[in-house]
This record gives C-alpha cells, sequence and structure tokens, in this order.
C-alpha cells in the first residue's frame, strides 16, 4: 500500500481500515452463496432485500444522525408501487424497480419539512405517525392494495426482456444481487463524497454546521430522499422476487426491525451493517423454524447480548479484527 | 466598510445581553474585543455568525443588510469563525475536518498544512485525538477552509501553554500580513489580544465602555486592566 492510497483510504473512512475488506468478503460471499445454497435461494433474496433497506436507513441513522421509527413505509410504499404497476400492465422489473424508487423518493422528499427540524424525540414520533398513516392508508384503500389480503396475482416480465424469473428463484437472486451491487456502490460513492462527510459532521455536531457554511437542513433533506428512494427500490425488489406485497411490508414491526439491524451493524459501516442484515434474517430463520412459538424470545436474547459484547456493533467488530491482526 | 454593526441589540431566548452596540470595521483590520467574563464578547461573535438571537439594529457586510440571512450563508459572504469550544468533530479525522468545511479560495489543504505542518503530520488522527494546541490549530484551519476574508477568535488561547499561544500569535499575525485577512478577537489573555490588533474595544454589561486604538490601551496597561479585571 503506497503512502499516498493509504492517506486517501484513511480521508475516506476515518481510520476504518477494515471497511474495505469487509466489503470484499461480503460481495464474494453473496456470489458463493448462489452456488453453495442452490435450495435456498428464496431466503437468499431476502437477505439481500434486507441488507439494501438497512444500508437505506443506515444512510439516515448512521450518517446523518436521523433516526426513524417508520423507515418501513418507504419500503412498503415502494413493494405497492412495483407491485400495482405489475398489474396494470407495465410489469418490466426495471421499469417497476425506477417507478418504486422514484416514488418513494417524492414521497420522502415531500416529508422531508416535518422530518428535518426537529429532534431526536420529535423525529421517533412523527415518522411513527407518518408510518401509521400510511399503512392505514393502505389498509383502507382496498381496491388498489387489496387491503389485509395483499397483492398477490402479478406477473412480472424477463429482466431486460431475456431473463425470465425462473421457479427455483435463481433469476430472482441475480436480479437482487445486482440491484444490491448497485445500492452498495452508490451509497458507498455518497457517503465517501464531501457531501457523505458533511452527513457525518451533522451527526457529530449539528451545531456547528452552519458556522462552516453547511446547509444542515439541505443536507438532511437530500439524505432522507435518497434513503426514501432506496428503501422503495429494496421493497420492490421483494415484491417482483416474491411477486406479493401486503400490509406488513408497511408495518410498525418492519420498521424496528431495520432499526435494530442498523444498530447492531455499528452506525455508518457500510459493511456492518450488510452483515447485521444477513445476520439478522438468517437468525430469525433459524429460530422461527426451531421454535415457530417463542423464537422472538431467542431473537431478544440475542439482542440484548450483542449490546454488550460488540459495542461498537458488527462494525466495530469487523474493525477491531483487522486492526489486531495487521498490529 | 468591511463590516458595520449599528445598533445591535442580541441575546438568547428572551435575554438582551448587547444592548445598542455599533461599531464599524474596515477591510484587513484586527480588532481586539476585551471586557470582563460576561459581558457580551462571546455574544456579540455568535450574533454576527447568526448564532445569537438578534432583536434589533443591523448588521452590514460591504454595505448590504445582512441581519436576515441564515448562518450557513453568512460563512459564503466571508464570514470564518473559530468558536470557544473549537468544535472539532471527533470521529472525522483531522484532513476530514478539513474537507467538511472546504469550499473554493485559495485556502485549501495545501494551504492549511503549509500554515499547520503539524496538522499535516496529524491528518490521520482522528479529532478526539488531538492535543489542545493541535485541536486550536484544527479549528483555526478549519475555518480557513472557508476561505473567510473576517476571522472571528473567540479565545483562541484559552487553556495553551505559553509556547503554543507564540505560535497561534505568530500565525495570527502572518494571516493579516501575507494574506490580508480582517480578524475580530475575543480574548481574557488582554495584551496577547492588544498585541495583534489596531483598535481594541472594551465591553460592559452589553455595552461599548471604551473604544480606542490598541496601542494606547497597551501604553496605559494598568488602567486597561482596572476596565477588564474581575
Amino acid at each position: 500500500m503506497t503512502g499516498a492510497s493509504a492517506a486517501a483510504r484513511s480521508r475516506l473512512f476515518g481510520g476504518r481500515v477494515g471497511i474495505e475488506g469487509a466489503t470484499l468478503v461480503l460481495f464474494a460471499g453473496a456470489i458463493a452463496s448462489y452456488f453453495l445454497f442452490p435450495n435456498h435461494l428464496a431466503l437468499l433474496t431476502q437477505f439481500l432485500v434486507l441488507m439494501m433497506f438497512a444500508l437505506s436507513y443506515d444512510l439516515l441513522q448512521g450518517h446523518g444522525g436521523i433516526v426513524s421509527l417508520g423507515h418501513a413505509a418507504f419500503f412498503g410504499l415502494g413493494a405497492y408501487a412495483a407491485a400495482i404497476l405489475a398489474r396494470t400492465g407495465y410489469n418490466d422489473p426495471l421499469l417497476g424497480l425506477a417507478f418504486a424508487a422514484v416514488l418513494s423518493a417524492v414521497v420522502a422528499l415531500v416529508l422531508t419539512p416535518i422530518i428535518v427540524r426537529g429532534n431526536d424525540f420529535t423525529r421517533l414520533l412523527v415518522t411513527l405517525g407518518v408510518a401509521s398513516l400510511v399503512y392505514e392508508a393502505a389498509n383502507r384503500m382496498r381496491g388498489l392494495t387489496g387491503g389485509a389480503d395483499g397483492l398477490p396475482d402479478f406477473e412480472i416480465a424477463p429482466v431486460l426482456g431475456l431473463y425470465k424469473f425462473d421457479f427455483e428463484g435463481r433469476i430472482a437472486f441475480i436480479y437482487a444481487f445486482m440491484v444490491f451491487a448497485m445500492v452498495y456502490v452508490f451509497l458507498w460513492r455518497v457517503v465517501t463524497s464531501p457531501f457523505g462527510l458533511a452527513l457525518r459532521g451533522i451527526r457529530e455536531n449539528t451545531r456547528r454546521m452552519p458556522a462552516i457554511g453547511s446547509p444542515v437542513r439541505r443536507h438532511l433533506a437530500v439524505a432522507y430522499t435518497l434513503s426514501g428512494g432506496i428503501a422503495g427500490m429494496a421493497g420492490a425488489v421483494l415484491a417482483q422476487t416474491s411477486r406479493f406485497a401486503s400490509l406488513d411490508m408497511l408495518g410498525f414491526e418492519r420498521s424496528a426491525e431495520i432499526m435494530m439491524v442498523a444498530t447492531l451493524g455499528g452506525s455508518g459501516h457500510m459493511a456492518g451493517v450488510s452483515f447485521a442484515a444477513l445476520a439478522f434474517g438468517w437468525l430469525k430463520d433459524v429460530l422461527s423454524t426451531a421454535s415457530p412459538k417463542y423464537w422472538q424470545l431467542g431473537l431478544g436474547i440475542v439482542l440484548m447480548l450483542s449490546v454488550f459484547v460488540a459495542r461498537g456493533g458488527i462494525g466495530g467488530l469487523l474493525d477491531h479484527l483487522r486492526f489486531r491482526r495487521s498490529a | 466598510m468591511l463590516l458595520e454593526v449599528e445598533g445591535l441589540t442580541a441575546g438568547y431566548g428572551d435575554a438582551v445581553i448587547l444592548e445598542d452596540l455599533s461599531l464599524t470595521m474596515a477591510e484587513s483590520e484586527g480588532l481586539a474585543v476585551l471586557g470582563r467574563n460576561g459581558v457580551g464578547k462571546t455574544t456579540l461573535i455568535r450574533a454576527i455568525m447568526g448564532h445569537a438571537r438578534q432583536f434589533g439594529g443591523r448588521l452590514k457586510w460591504r454595505g448590504n443588510d445582512f441581519s436576515n440571512r441564515p448562518a450557513a450563508e453568512r460563512v459564503e459572504l466571508g464570514l470564518g469563525w473559530v468558536p470557544q469550544e473549537r468544535d472539532i468533530f471527533p470521529s472525522l479525522t483531522v484532513e476530514e475536518n478539513l474537507l467538511v468545511a472546504r469550499r473554493p479560495g485559495r485556502f485549501d489543504l495545501d494551504g492549511a498544512y503549509a500554515l499547520f505542518p503539524r496538522l499535516k503530520e496529524r491528518r490521520r488522527n482522528l479529532g478526539d485525538r488531538l492535543s489542545g494546541g493541535e485541536q486550536q490549530m484544527l479549528a483555526i484551519a478549519r475555518a480557513l477552509m472557508t476561505n473567510p476574508v473576517l476571522l472571528l477568535f473567540d479565545e483562541p488561547f484559552e487553556g495553551l501553554a505559553p509556547v503554543i499561544v507564540e505560535q497561534l500569535e505568530h500565525t495570527i499575525r502572518r494571516l493579516r500580513s501575507e494574506f490580508g485577512f480582517a480578524f475580530i478577537i475575543v480574548e481574557q489573555h488582554a495584551q496577547d489580544a492588544l498585541g495583534l490588533s489596531d483598535r481594541a474595544i472594551v465591553l460592559d454589561r452589553g455595552k461599548i465602555v471604551r473604544s480606542s486604538r490598541a496601542s494606547e490601551l497597551l501604553a496605559d496597561f494598568d488602567k486597561t486592566k482596572s476596565l477588564i479585571a474581575v
């Protein structure tokens, strides 16, 4: 490693040397999993969706320091947008993805005035309130959303007109992986840009930012809009690959879950947050298989333990590992 | 005039701290603001930067009223603030602390590092792994990265070793002579501040009680001390 690139790295990642290594492992693992677990592709696809959703939320909480208890509103909005568009006959997956992203981003943008002002506590209440409204609206608009029954019957056209979604879920996995990779690279560029630096500055010391000429509200509005759009994309991918959209995609539980995942991952650590999503999804699957009745108990215990065992979250552990090996 | 403060009344919440205060500053001028604790020195700086509540009066930048402009936009005008708390971002590296403030102009990373070689050595340190002197250097360098015309120093020497204070004074002199910055300096160490400045004002209970050349206040320092000592 030359001095210049080491300096560049450190400039970008605040001394978190382990993050690129962890990112490589993450991508290699995702690709390997396709070959290692050919019978679990549907589950793996869900993991990818959860990772995308977690990354979208991490942009808010981990980088910008904005907490939200209603981020699933954008996830569900994206899912419904893709599903409803497909039912009207426009069932190209990329079109649906773009539509979901734009719609969720626009809704996020419209909401920014009430999200960006205020403090953490008011934000928790406001985001919770907004998500409840969206949930109830989706519940009432049965004609559009299917209400509590969800939206089951729609077809998704082949990706790029070439790759038909198959029964084993191979194309679904590859499609989800491609979108995930795109989202990851995009977010990586965002958080390492001057804008990303400004977001971290806002998280560290909001008061100080206007004093160096940084428009805090505008930055947070941009972050919220991007985050909403990406959450919408994650929802769209889930709806398209599972051919289903339902109210639980908008629900409070999913919002709370993603906050847990981001915290477990280590705020602002993209690789850590992705691994946390993976661990969370996997744990949930294992525990609910082992005990359909008491799995939440197991999940609760693991989450509580993680606070004591891994202070900086999984991202913190990753950095620590790396540090010890090279020291 | 670079900066005109006309009849400024300012404070926080409902509390009025500065009352009907007026002063002017020319380009490249150095002004020391002296006074006891709690007389409104920091409030003056905060009001100029848009971080206090302005009840009345006008603030003009090169003749244009900027009283209503939000804090972030005042940086674009050319106001650079080095706050008393320094407010370094602890989990950003030294270099990131500088880059986050970067605005186009003559001062870039290289310029900042040329002025503070120590920061270049420490550029990969996190903001909370710095000595007090280094933090102060970083706070000044970060303000320079916004490419200001007028620098506002709030107690820059507080809690620093004499040798560091000397270095910083030297740097502030250079900023005047080589780069033509104007500055306002609020400082408990009145002698240091007067030595750097052209003019000085003494505040008491939110009002200017003395305004003169810095050299006069220095020459009669015993009397000056009686105005500002606790």
